[in-house]
């Protein structure tokens, strides 16, 4: 498996040597991937093969979770996010996340976005006002908020939501942004949406994506990463991944002949 | 084979709806003679003068100004002083201290709290203050009303920020946020709604209470805001004058409930109101 960094690229994480403990199961089995600068990459695989735990390492939500374990190198701009002395909320201000289900919070759509911002910048009104009015724009939402950003944004519709999660996570200008089954809990339309601004968005920040469509792995991504039962199977351009596997496990999974 | 099976389901059915209607019917029967019994006997007497005049002596006219008063003050005292404490300790319970002894500790003792007597808390009560005081007072009903109300408060806090979805924490905890802020961003404000209801029903509870303060603000024929004394409410009025030998005591007594019942009524509805309108946004 080649996990060298690919020419003409900047390697944004690089993950080395990785293993990860749920108690005493051990759910992550030495994993070593690079992921690439403001491009996409996907984890794909079956369900439990640690496609989301690998996710949540890289803004170490497993944190929340007092027996949930890392070992290993995670390097984030040269830096071990395990590492004891990195400030976790430091690192989600670079790191962000947009979950399965949307989440909007219990307040305004304006509220939902300032409230990420907030904890990491003092802005003035107008400046807030313009991150606002920027990052729902970004997120394909300003033509449809515009006019009730001071709605609650449990108000908005399943796809609208996910989209102000998008808007949330960017608002705080992270580096990445981590989506685990971002579509899942939206209709097709929808998703196509969130597909589209995936593509917009990578000109500005690195994606990872996990997701358990593998068409959307090959619509979207330019890197995917298989995964099977704790161990990273194969990984490389997503073309080459789709189009001619080099792992025989690989090619079964993506024809659909297994998972 | 089929049609006969399928009326034979249908005539289970049938069975188990009138059971279920019947025990239903059971049920509300006797709210609906207590309710009727409060407004029949209640609304007789109901007067201006109950709100401007205060307990009379046996035989003369009056009212109960003092009682109402003083029971809302020992109510809403005891309520700002057991909320905020039930408040913090249901969030440990819910955010701090799920998996922890001391949590669980707490839960259990929580429980027992919620279960136990009133009137064990006001003799306890008694004991502690009344006794070493040397005097009954308003301010030992307040602390019997909290020790009501706290248990109430926490068990309401607690679930309702239980029933906040990991994901919405998750959510927060991703752009970077404190612990504390989490909670009074996000969690606390998504179970709001909840919390309000329980704070509201804990006052509904303790308003009718009176085991709790026999032993503690015990009663005042006359006037009086001082919190450091004996101190007229609703409840021992009720039960000092229903089990006079008086007529006019009786009268006023059914007044009372009735004042005390559409009070409990009006923040049940209140609640309700609350609780609903909050899944609508």
């Amino acid at each position: 498996m080649n996990t060298s960094p690919m020419p003409g690229l900047t390697t944004q994480i690089s993950i080395r040597k990785f293993d990860f403990y749920y108690g005493k199961y051990h759910a992550l089995r030495n994993i070593n991937l690079d992921v690439y600068s403001r491009k996409i990459t996907s984890f794909i695989g079956p369900s439990g093969c640690g496609k989301s735990t690998l996710l949540r390492t890289l803004n170490r939500m497993y944190d929340l979770y007092p027996d949930q374990r890392a070992v290993g190198e995670i390097l984030l701009d040269g830096r071990n996010i395990l590492d004891r002395g990195v400030s976790v909320n430091e690192l989600r201000a670079k790191v962000g996340m947009v979950f399965q289900k949307p989440t909007p919070f219990p307040m305004s759509i304006y509220e939902n976005i300032a409230f990420g911002v907030r904890l990491h910048e003092q802005l003035s009104r107008v400046e807030m006002d313009d991150r606002v009015e920027w990052a729902l724009r970004k997120a394909a939402l300003w033509e449809e908020a515009k006019d009730k950003l001071q709605y609650s944004g449990m108000s908005l519709s399943g796809g609208q939501q996910q989209r102000l999660c998008i808007a949330r996570g960017i608002a705080v200008k992270p580096e990445v942004l981590l989506l685990d089954e971002p579509t899942s809990a939206l209709d097709p339309i929808s998703t196509m949406r969130i597909e589209e601004l995936l593509n917009e968005l990578k000109e500005d920040f690195t994606i990872v994506i996990v997701t358990h469509n593998m068409q959307q792995a090959a619509r979207v991504s330019d890197f995917t990463a298989y995964m099977y039962l704790g161990e990273l199977i194969e990984f490389g351009i997503t073309d080459e991944v789709f189009v001619k596997p080099k792992m025989k496990a690989t090619e079964d999974y993506i024809t659909g002949r297994f998972g | 084979m089929a049609t006969k099976l399928s009326t034979w389901r249908k005539f289970k059915n049938r069975m188990a709806l009138t059971l279920a209607f019947l025990a239903m019917s059971f049920g509300l029967f006797w709210l609906f003679w207590i309710l009727f019994t409060t407004l029949d006997l209640g609304i007789a007497s109901l007067s201006p003068k109950l709100f401007t005049q205060m307990t009379p002596p046996p035989g003369s006219e009056g009212g109960l100004l003092n009682a109402i008063v003083g029971s809302l003050l020992l109510v809403s005292l005891g309520t700002l002083l057991g909320t905020p404490i039930g408040i913090l300790a249901g969030i440990y319970l819910a955010e701090y201290g799920k998996h922890t002894w001391l949590g669980r500790v707490t839960q259990f003792l929580n429980d027992i709290l919620l279960s136990a007597p009133s009137i064990v808390i006001g003799l306890f009560v008694y004991a502690i203050y009344v006794a070493q005081a040397g005097h009954f007072s308003g301010y030992s009903g307040v602390i019997a009303l909290a020790m009501l109300v706290i248990p109430v408060v926490i068990r309401a806090t607690e679930n309702m920020l239980l029933l906040v979805p990991n994901t919405m924490r998750e959510a927060a905890f991703a752009l970077g946020a404190p612990k504390w802020k989490v909670i009074v961003k996000v969690t606390l404000r998504a179970s709001l709604a909840g919390i309000l209801t329980g704070v509201l029903l804990a006052i509904a509870r303790i308003s009718g209470e009176t085991a709790p303060l026999l032993f503690t603000a015990l009663s005042n024929q006359f006037w009086t805001l001082n919190m450091n004394g004996p101190i007229a409410n609703l409840p021992v009025t009720i039960f000092k004058f229903a089990m006079s030998p008086y007529k006019d005591w009786q009268q006023l007594a059914w007044s009372a409930v009735f004042l005390i019942t559409m009070g409990v009524l009006a923040l049940n509805i209140i609640a309700r109101v609350i609780f609903r309108a909050s899944k609508h946004t």
